[in-house]
């Protein structure tokens, strides 16, 4: 059935198809949605599951941890500072292999407040752990949930996605909404192998001392390592029901780009335009979108830029006293197999809109500028 | 005081890793076997963080999640509500933690879950101290004691904060205070616990003798001076936090006999100690007569 929904929405309706069993949140905006429709669909039973109401979002984490570890597929949403309150529990989730769910929408960290959209709340959780995949469209972001649960499922792993907040948090879309039965084929109900159960009890996350630990530390990440094949293999899957598939990565019009412009989650759509115009001038240039960020794509990647001749990197992020996260990342998997040159172009950080004339400005900075001289360069700062 | 056998099963096995005397050991001994074995535990960072045993040994046989500081109460919360959706509505789900992780650091996560009445047993071992980081002050530190950040020059001063009354005004089905000194007393209190639905607190007196610089041998005894020298009160708190019921039936003993032998206390004067007796009994009359205040509301008690 096709309606028209906002992102938020999108959201709460992938995670009805995907029967989560505990969903427990505490309210932050540009989040609310999400888990206002949840707790209504939980109250008029359209959902069979249990909605703790919890005192903050440190706890939202914990209660799911807790509802995984004792084997019923967890689900909660935030945002910003709430998502830095999880922190800890982020980890603890990993460390404790719980498959849990987790909806963030991309909003800027205060001080000064900010409502408004980047990617510093979710990728200052970048070395946690979690697995998080970057969104575009609502009907992506739908599609989206139960994939993060098969995949989650699959590794022990908590997943998280990620879309950016009002650009598409608010906006409304069409979207195919699931038919619960399509999404039960796919998606089969949460079965561990070990949980916390009285007829088979487990000593869960006790004591590890330095003969054990780093082994456990190694686990994860061969699991991070495994779930590229995984993240495949469950989009193959879910292509073959509902005949949509997302991919770790998306190049657009990249087979012969001389330049590349790398993006995530709403800048790619906007960017797509700009390429077409581009394009229709003549001008040899492509994108590239990053959906998949942890695992990051290192092979995917450099496939695609390997190719091309310049490769400008498009960061709604700042790591301080580095350089754009996404550029970061882009460099490491360029890194000493080939030379194509490389720059960082950081833009639209507190919800400032990444305009088409924003990306062809840092478009035709890429083409002009021979070799970088700077790693970050910032776009429309009022200096 | 009313008995209650105590069972032959025994749910801890040897080899944990608790020091000689340990009161939260014997707690944990005594509420298992309340228990039974269709019980989960949660444990917080806390002294039975490390009880427990290494991985992968555990001297208990019942499911134990280990979780960070601050989320016992919830993420005990959090397995009640997902056992519930497997099915499974009869395990018990017990949180268990130190008075660092109950008065201070899980204070936020325990008020959440006592405020929507989660369905757990929370039990708070009391040996008045961060005990595990290796005996620093907590809010439960009583006035007068010595600790590693609060030394004889600069002793603890404030009082022991009241975690009774702030579990009573959360307005839960029951709430109760016991001593490893009266084993048959708290065991009748967590097998009342499990009978009843909610959120349950039980706050258990459990001396530390490394923490407390005391002989081990003495624990059992202290924890029995500390109730009969008025000092740390048995309570029964039930009817949503509105009757107040206290153990009286003692023959009680002075303050400094409790004192004495404790290396925390060591450095009071006699007039501090003066003070602590006076502090001690206005404690116990006030609870006193709110226990007849209650009382006399017409529909309670």
């Amino acid at each position: 059935m096709k309606k028209v929904i906002m992102g938020n929405h999108a959201v709460s309706y992938g995670v009805k198809a995907s029967e989560a069993k505990v969903i427990s949140a505490y309210p932050i905006t540009p989040q609310t949605h999400v888990v206002e429709l949840l707790s209504e669909m939980c109250a008029n039973g359209e959902i069979d599951a249990e909605f703790i109401k919890v005192e903050s979002e440190h706890s939202a984490m914990a209660a799911c941890v807790g509802a995984s570890a004792a084997g019923s597929r967890a689900f909660t949403a935030t945002s910003s500072q709430g998502l830095l309150l999880m922190h800890e529990m982020l980890h603890w989730a990993v460390g404790a292999r719980l498959p849990i769910v987790l909806a963030n929408i991309n909003r800027a960290v205060g001080p000064p407040w900010s409502i408004w959209t980047d990617q510093n709340d979710s990728l200052s959780q970048r070395d946690v752990g979690w697995l998080q995949i970057y969104v575009e469209s609502n009907q992506e972001t739908q599609d989206t949930i139960p994939q993060a649960f098969k995949i989650a499922e699959e590794l022990q792993m908590p997943v998280m996605i990620v879309m950016d907040a009002f650009f598409l948090s608010h906006t409304y879309e069409i979207v195919d909404l699931f038919d619960k039965e399509q999404v039960r084929k796919f998606l089969p109900p949460y079965e561990p192998e070990i949980k916390i159960d009285v007829n088979d009890p487990h000593s869960f996350g006790n004591l590890a001392g330095p003969d054990m630990y780093m082994e456990l530390r190694y686990m994860i990440q061969e699991a991070m390592e495994k779930s590229i094949d995984v993240i495949k293999r469950v989009d193959r899957e879910f292509e073959e029901i509902f005949g949509r598939k997302y991919g770790l990565v998306e190049a657009y019009r990249c087979e012969d780009a001389e330049t590349i412009l790398v993006t995530s989650g709403t800048v790619a759509s906007t960017t797509r335009a700009v390429i077409d115009e581009m394009r229709d001038e003549g001008i040899k240039i492509g994108a590239l979108k990053i959906r998949v960020f942890r695992p990051f794509p290192f092979e995917e990647v450099f496939e695609v830029l390997s190719k091309t001749e310049k490769v400008a990197v498009i960061d709604r992020n700042i790591s301080f006293g580095g350089h754009g996260i996404f550029f970061q990342e882009i460099k490491s998997a360029l890194y000493g197999r080939t030379d194509v040159p490389i720059t960082g172009y950081i833009a639209g950080l507190g919800g400032r809109d990444i305009t088409p004339e924003v990306i062809r400005e840092i478009a035709d900075k890429a083409l002009t500028d021979k070799k970088p001289e700077r790693y970050i360069n910032w776009i429309g700062v009022k200096r | 005081m009313k008995q209650a056998s105590i069972p032959m099963e025994e749910y801890m096995g040897s080899g944990h890793l608790a020091c000689q005397g340990c009161g939260a050991t014997q707690a944990m001994r005594f509420a298992l076997k309340a228990l039974g074995p269709q019980t989960a535990l949660v444990i917080p960072a806390c002294c039975w963080a490390v009880i427990d045993g290494s991985f992968p040994h555990s001297c208990i046989q019942q499911p134990i999640f280990h979780t960070a500081f601050e989320t016992a109460a919830v993420v005990a919360s959090g397995i009640k509500a997902g056992l519930k959706m497997r099915g499974d509505t009869e395990t018990t789900v017990m949180a268990w933690a130190g008075d660092g992780g109950t008065f201070d650091i899980g204070l936020q996560a325990l008020s959440g879950a006592a405020e929507r009445n989660d369905d757990i047993i929370y039990v708070c071992y009391d040996n008045e101290a961060y005990m595990n980081t290796g005996i620093q002050r907590s809010s439960s530190t009583p006035v007068g004691a010595w600790t590693t950040t609060t030394p004889v020059t600069s002793y603890k001063t404030r009082p022991k904060k009241n975690m009774i009354d702030i579990m009573a005004a959360h307005a839960i089905p029951y709430i109760a205070t016991a001593s490893t000194a009266y084993p048959h007393d708290f065991m009748r209190k967590v097998a009342k616990a499990k009978e009843i639905k909610g959120t349950k607190y039980i706050q258990i007196f459990a001396p530390c003798p490394t923490g407390w610089k005391l002989s081990p041998e003495l624990s059992v005894k202290m924890a029995r001076l500390a109730v009969t020298s008025k000092v740390y009160p048995i309570v029964e708190i039930t009817e949503n936090g509105q009757k107040l019921d206290v153990w009286k039936d003692f023959e009680p003993t002075s303050v400094r006999d409790y004192m004495k032998p404790q290396g925390r206390f060591r450095h009071l004067t006699d007039a501090e100690l003066e003070g602590i007796e006076k502090e001690v009994e206005a404690n116990w009359q006030r609870l006193l007569a709110k226990e007849k205040l209650l009382g006399s509301i017409p529909g309670l008690g």
